[in-house]
Order: structure tokens, then C-alpha cells, then sequence
């Protein structure tokens, strides 16, 4: 059975069509690239598939382990394992980021029907997470995201990957506003978290970022549709040529 | 639906009548015939066995009432109050005289116990000595005075207090025992004619607590007042007055509740606070009067005059005041900074939901030489409700390097609620030092949508948020207080988010 399978996915925002039609099929243990242009409906597929509210799903399905995600509330997507890393991640003042964490892994264990995780527990928990990322422990105590730079904030998007363990991770611009050694950071934050069990969707605009992640697929979207898929190679010919083929493909 | 869409809805359909603390007591009680006139006045202080000084000093204060009007100027609307549609005075009947805790009438202590409020100490009640061994931690100990309507029913720990040099009594009670301290320091801070409502409550002022703490005498346990109104159309007009003796330090806490009821309730007191030299006072406050229910009826009208008078050099004068209930919150809780080198403190969570209107803030007034001011001020409206902070800052000619900090934070949720604020800023030297900053947020759809991609309910994740918010002011209470508020500013917050 695959892991995520979006089927025929047409999706409204404002009495608008953003997605017409978007199929995709994601097995346990792949990498799937999305790439496109700006305004081809990547992101809208990412906010869709964590249940962002303000998008009108008008027709199709998404499937996860085999049931229907639509039907689920949002914070249900994320105790099932369903992640979403954010392209710009918000700031919370004034809530450290290890008591965010805290409460959101116990909120995600409750969901589960698993017991909670005592505050010793977790910090050991959450340390040694950080340690194998090379994320500085200060940045636990502070703010959630409050002050951080820009490569701050992907990796502590990318802690939270680990920490929650999910079975598909999106990854949604992850190399926006990044330099390219905090790019290079990032992916290797990423890639520690390949797995033979679990999926990722990366979805980006440039091809540099598949040089350090590299994907089992790649799609290419252009106006609300997958216009062609193949493998790692395509994106490279994507970097030559440019998206405007597709444009009539569409 | 968007998210702030939806707990704009949410807040919509909310009952506000999850108060907690709503329920009615049913006990016989001795009151005053209904109205205000110089007889009511007079019953009263009958009522009290007062001195004939404080006789006059009520009906001094009466009089020149009657020559006031109520004043309009903070953005608050109510329908007109009608003060002879009013009990100025109500008792529980005492079955006979008490002479210790046990004698308090069980339907009181009942009252109390569902509050969570501890009359029956576990080891000391009044004038009974801790037994051989029994020894307490004494940083858990707090003294409780528990004022019922108009009078007060308890108070704890009275005796380790005495020990200590502490005088902690209903004020009543300090009328008669230590008139001479009384005499001394009541409308010192708020004089009888400082304003409509704290001249009204000079003139009727039934009960409240007093206390004294001596020279060089750091107060051995946290003192606290629990205010209950029961009665229908009865007014409670408290009057607390704490003295800081030279070197001395104190805690103070105050707590309030009251029935749920579809008329408005009237409550009018006044604190009048003083610290002599190198004294320090900490007062802290967790308002929980009724706000009303989910249609605006109901709920305390609650205009109350809190000042604290940094009498002496080094003194120091601290607020904290968590208020979350009432229909509407007309309070200033100042300091008047008179010794050198004397401070003040405001930090206050102030709460709406639903169709409460607070109108609340402070005034520091520098008058002695480096004095300094710090006010944090976070105000979180919800529901339909509006939240203003008034607060004003000011240095006197004389007051050379006078110093203030102010941050006023407001957080909006929904988009039905109104924050306002409203800093006055004086200064007549060009030494001061004047800071503010304010800021106004919304918990905006993309930080709640963040938090529940995480796991977090929409409701965890607008607690997470508040409580961010508030932290720099709930670290300022007491642990007991702080986790008290905590729950009761979730409880307060309860539906309105989804």
C-alpha cells in the first residue's frame, strides 16, 4: 500500500481553481521532488495536505496509509505523521522552544492513546535529539523561532522532524533564504532522516537543493497539475531549459 | 472556514456562565434597610461598635459624596446605577458569638471549602498552638482573612502572626483595638474626598483587613483577604489599609468571587497602602468577581481605588493584579513615589471575554528624587469585549532623575474586541527618564495554524500563546498565586477559541 496517494485533487481558494486534477503517489522509504514555477500550486498541495483552513478541496481524494485525510482535523494529520516543515515558520514569543515541543509531542502521544512524556524524559529526549543535529542547546530555551536566522528556523523545522518521528515529511521551499552553506546544513539534517519507512516531499523551485537532497522522483507542476514526472535527471534538464516547455503542456 | 474565522464564531456562541464560582449561598442575614441616607450611615457604624471619631469621619465623607457626581471619562458604558435601589450592609447572622473557627457557622465554611479556600488550617486554627514537633514549612503558610458580604468571617493564623509583631485583623476589629494606628493612617493615601466612588465607600466601608508590621519585621508568611459577595442587591464596599513599618516587608493577597446573578452587583473598595523607609509591600490580586453572562447580563460593576504611598526613603511599592471577571473594571492600583530613591511596580494581566469592559491601568507619580516606576501591562481582549490600559506618569519639578519603564502589550483574539491604550506622560524636570512602548497582536491564523500542524488542539495552541504573553507577569505572583491564574486565565479564554 502506499504511504500518501493523491488522486484527482482539485482545490479552490476564493472561488479560484488552484489544483485541477493533481495525482501523485508516494511509497514508504522515497524521496519525491515537486518542482514548478511560482504559482503552479506546490505550496497550495503542501497547506492542503497538513489541512490548512481557507482552501476548498472541490473534488478527488487524499489517501494516508490507506485513509482518507481530508477527514481528518489538522492536529489529528500531525499525530498520524504527518509533517509538515514550513517555508516560513512563525515566531512565538515568550513560549520557549522546548516547552512548544513539549507540549506538542505529548499532544501528538495523548492523540495516539500513548502515554505522556514526563519534562526529564523529554529534555534527555529532546538534548540528545538536538546533539545529533549539531543544534545548540541554546536554542531549546529560547523563543520559538523568536530572533532566530533564517537557517535557524529550517533547523529547527528539521529537530522538530526528528523529534516527532512522522511518516511523511513535506518540505515545503525549504531552501528559501537560505545561503548555501546553511542550505547545505539543512540537507544533511534532512538526509539523517531518509529511512526505509518513511516518505519526504520536497517541494522547491531550484534544482540546487536536489543536489544535496537527492530525490527518487521528480514531478514537475505547472498550473495546478503534474505535467510530467521522472527521475532524478529530470531535474537537471528542468535547470537547463528552463519551466517555459511545460507552460503549453499545462 | 479560516481559523480566526472560526473562533470568532466560537466566541459567538460562547457561555460565559462556565464561571466556576457562581453558585449562591443560602443563609438568614442581617442588613441594612434598603437605600443610602445618613441613618444607613449611621446603622453601620452602629453595626461596627465604631468610635465616635469614625462616626464623624463617615458622615463627613457622606456628605461631601452627596455633592459628587459619578464620573464619565473612562470608556466604560453602564446604565445608570441607582444607589438607593441598594443594600449598603449585610451580615450573616452569627448564631451566637464566636470565639474560635469552629463556632463559624458550617454553611460559611462550606462556602469557602468549594472556593478553595482553607479557613480550617490543617495544624493551627486561631489561638490553638501547633502541637510539640509539629513544625511547618513556614514559606507555605498563608494567612487567610475571609470577608463574607460586609463582614469578616475568619482569620487564620492569627496567633504566629502576633508573635511576629504583625497586626492582621478585619478593619473593623483594628477600629476599636488600634484606633491610635487607624487614626494615623486611613485616608492618607486616599483622602475621603479623593474621588466618587472611594468617597462613597469612606462613608459605608464595612469590613476589609488591616495590618500593621512593625520595624525591621519581615512578615513570616503570605497574608490574604478572600472578598465573596453573596447577597442580592448588595453592595460590597471593602477598605483595606496595610502599613509598612520602617524596614519591614509583606506580601499581601487578595482574591474575589461572587454568585452568578442577572443584576448587577456593585462593588467599591478601597487600598490604601504605605511604606516607610526601607520598607517593601507586595500586593497581588486574582479578580475573579462574576463578568456576567454570555448576553452581557449580570456581572460586578467594580470600581475600586488601590494607591500605595512610598512614604519613606527606599521604599518600595509592587502590584500585580491578574483580572479576568467583572461586567466592568474601573481600576488604577498607583504609587505614589514621595521618599528618595523610593519604586514602584504595576504588572497586570487584565482579561476580557464576552461583553466585559475593563478600563484599568495605573499612575505613578514621582515626587522624591531617583525615584523610579516599572509598569508591564498586558491586556488580552476576547469575545466582544473592550480593553483599555489608562495609565499616567509624572515628575514633579522636584523629582531629579525620576525614572519610568512602561510596556503595554495588548493581544487580540477575534475580531469583535477592541484593545485601547492610553498613556498620559508628564514630566516638569528635564532630568526624567521616560520609556514606553506599547505593541498590539492578533493570534494570528498562521501561528495558530503552526501550532496544530504540530499536534496542539486549537484551543492548546491559543493557551500556549496566551500564556507567552502573560509570563512576565505571572512570574511576578506568589507560586500558589501564579498557578491559580494560570488555570483561571484558561478558564476565562474557554471558548473563546475553538
Amino acid at each position: 500500500m502506499s504511504l500518501l496517494e493523491v488522486k484527482d485533487l482539485q482545490v479552490r481558494v476564493e472561488e479560484r481553481e488552484i489544483l485541477h486534477g493533481l495525482s501523485l503517489t508516494v511509497n514508504p522509504g522515497q524521496v519525491h521532488a515537486i518542482m514548478g514555477p511560482n504559482g503552479s500550486g506546490k505550496s497550495t498541495l503542501s497547506h492542503v495536505i497538513a489541512g490548512k483552513p481557507g482552501y476548498e478541496v472541490t473534488g478527488g481524494q487524499i489517501l494516508f496509509k490507506g485513509e482518507d485525510l481530508l477527514e481528518m482535523e489538522p492536529n489529528e494529520r500531525a499525530a498520524r505523521g504527518v509533517f509538515l516543515a514550513f517555508q516560513y515558520p512563525v515566531e512565538i514569543p515568550g513560549v520557549t522552544t522546548w516547552n512548544f515541543l513539549h507540549a506538542a509531542l505529548n499532544a501528538q502521544r495523548k492523540a495516539r492513546g500513548e502515554e505522556e512524556i514526563s519534562s526529564p524524559a523529554f529534555l534527555k529526549k529532546v538534548r540528545e535529539v538536538a546533539k545529533s543535529l549539531n543544534i545548540p542547546q541554546d536554542m531549546l530555551k529560547r523563543g520559538v523561532n523568536v530572533g532566530f536566522s533564517g537557517g535557524e528556523k529550517k533547523r529547527n523545522e528539521i529537530l522538530q522532524m526528528a523529534l516527532f518521528e512522522p511518516a511523511v515529511c513535506i518540505l515545503d521551499e525549504m531552501d528559501s533564504g537560505l545561503d548555501i552553506d546553511a542550505l547545505r546544513i539543512a540537507a544533511d539534517g534532512v538526509n539523517a532522516l531518509r529511512s526505509p519507512e518513511r516518505a519526504m516531499v520536497v517541494i522547491t523551485h531550484y534544482q540546487r537543493l536536489l543536489n544535496y537532497i537527492v530525490p527518487d522522483v521528480v514531478h514537475v507542476m505547472s498550473k495546478g497539475r503534474v505535467v510530467k514526472s521522472g527521475g532524478k535527471e529530470l531535474a537537471l534538464e528542468l535547470e537547463e531549459s528552463g519551466y517555459a516547455q511545460f507552460e503549453d503542456a499545462a | 472556514m479560516p481559523a480566526v474565522q472560526e473562533t470568532v464564531e466560537r466566541v459567538r456562541r460562547i457561555d460565559v456562565d462556565q464561571y466556576r464560582y457562581g453558585f449562591e449561598t443560602v443563609i438568614e442575614s442581617d442588613k441594612a434597610p434598603k437605600g443610602l441616607s445618613e441613618d444607613t450611615v449611621r446603622f453601620i457604624s452602629a453595626k461596627k461598635d465604631e468610635p465616635a471619631w469614625m462616626l464623624e469621619w463617615r458622615l463627613e465623607a457622606f456628605r461631601r459624596w452627596l455633592t459628587m457626581t459619578e464620573p464619565t471619562w473612562a470608556r466604560v458604558n453602564y446604565p445608570k446605577i441607582d444607589y438607593q435601589d441598594l443594600y449598603y450592609y449585610a451580615a450573616p447572622k452569627p448564631k451566637k458569638t464566636l470565639s474560635s473557627i469552629d463556632e463559624i457557622d458550617p454553611v460559611i465554611l462550606k462556602t469557602y471549602e468549594k472556593l478553595g479556600i482553607p479557613l480550617r488550617e490543617v495544624a493551627i486554627l486561631e489561638g490553638v498552638e501547633p502541637p510539640a514537633g509539629g513544625e511547618q514549612t513556614p514559606s507555605r503558610k498563608i494567612a487567610v482573612d475571609a470577608v463574607f458580604d460586609s463582614v469578616s468571617v475568619a482569620t487564620t493564623f492569627k496567633a504566629e502572626l502576633k508573635k511576629a509583631g504583625v497586626i492582621f485583623m478585619p478593619i473593623s476589629e483594628a477600629i476599636r483595638e488600634h484606633p491610635e494606628l487607624v487614626q494615623k493612617y486611613l485616608g492618607t493615601v486616599v483622602p475621603t474626598s479623593d474621588n466618587y466612588f472611594a468617597t462613597l465607600n469612606s462613608a459605608v466601608f464595612s469590613d476589609g483587613s488591616f495590618v500593621y508590621v512593625p520595624p525591621g519585621v519581615r512578615c513570616p508568611m503570605e497574608l490574604s483577604t478572600y472578598f465573596r459577595i453573596n447577597e442580592r442587591n448588595t453592595g460590597q464596599f471593602e477598605r483595606t489599609l496595610i502599613i509598612a513599618d520602617k524596614g519591614s516587608y509583606v506580601s499581601y493577597l487578595e482574591g474575589c468571587t461572587a454568585p452568578q446573578r442577572d443584576e448587577n452587583q456593585l462593588h467599591a473598595a478601597v487600598v490604601e497602602l504605605v511604606a516607610l523607609d526601607d520598607a517593601e509591600i507586595k500586593y497581588s490580586t486574582v479578580q475573579n468577581w462574576y463578568p456576567g453572562n454570555s448576553e452581557g447580563k449580570g456581572g460586578i460593576y467594580n470600581f475600586v481605588t488601590k494607591r500605595g504611598d512610598c512614604r519613606g526613603r527606599n521604599s518600595k511599592i509592587s502590584w500585580t493584579q491578574v483580572e479576568t471577571g467583572s461586567a466592568i473594571t474601573w481600576k488604577y492600583p498607583s504609587c505614589i513615589l514621595r521618599g528618595d530613591n523610593s519604586s514602584g511596580e504595576f504588572y497586570s494581566i487584565a482579561i476580557s471575554n464576552g461583553f466585559q469592559q475593563v478600563d484599568s491601568g495605573t499612575k505613578m507619580i514621582h515626587l522624591g528624587k531617583n525615584t523610579s516606576s516599572r509598569i508591564i501591562s498586558k491586556g488580552i481582549a476576547a469575545g466582544k469585549s473592550q480593553n483599555t490600559y489608562r495609565g499616567l506618569v509624572s515628575a514633579h519639578r522636584k523629582a531629579t532623575g525620576a525614572r519610568n519603564y512602561t510596556a503595554c502589550d495588548s493581544l487580540l483574539i477575534g475580531d469583535k474586541c477592541g484593545a485601547h491604550t492610553v498613556p498620559y506622560v508628564e514630566a516638569k524636570n528635564s532630568s526624567a527618564t521616560f520609556e514606553h512602548e506599547a505593541t498590539t497582536s492578533k493570534i494570528s491564523e498562521d501561528v495558530l495554524f503552526y501550532c496544530i500542524q504540530r499536534g496542539l488542539s486549537q484551543e492548546e495552541a491559543v493557551g500556549l500563546v496566551v500564556n507567552g504573553f502573560v509570563k512576565d507577569v505571572l512570574q511576578q505572583l506568589p507560586m500558589e498565586f501564579a498557578v491559580e491564574a494560570q488555570k483561571l486565565i484558561s478558564i476565562s479564554l474557554e471558548g473563546s477559541v475553538g
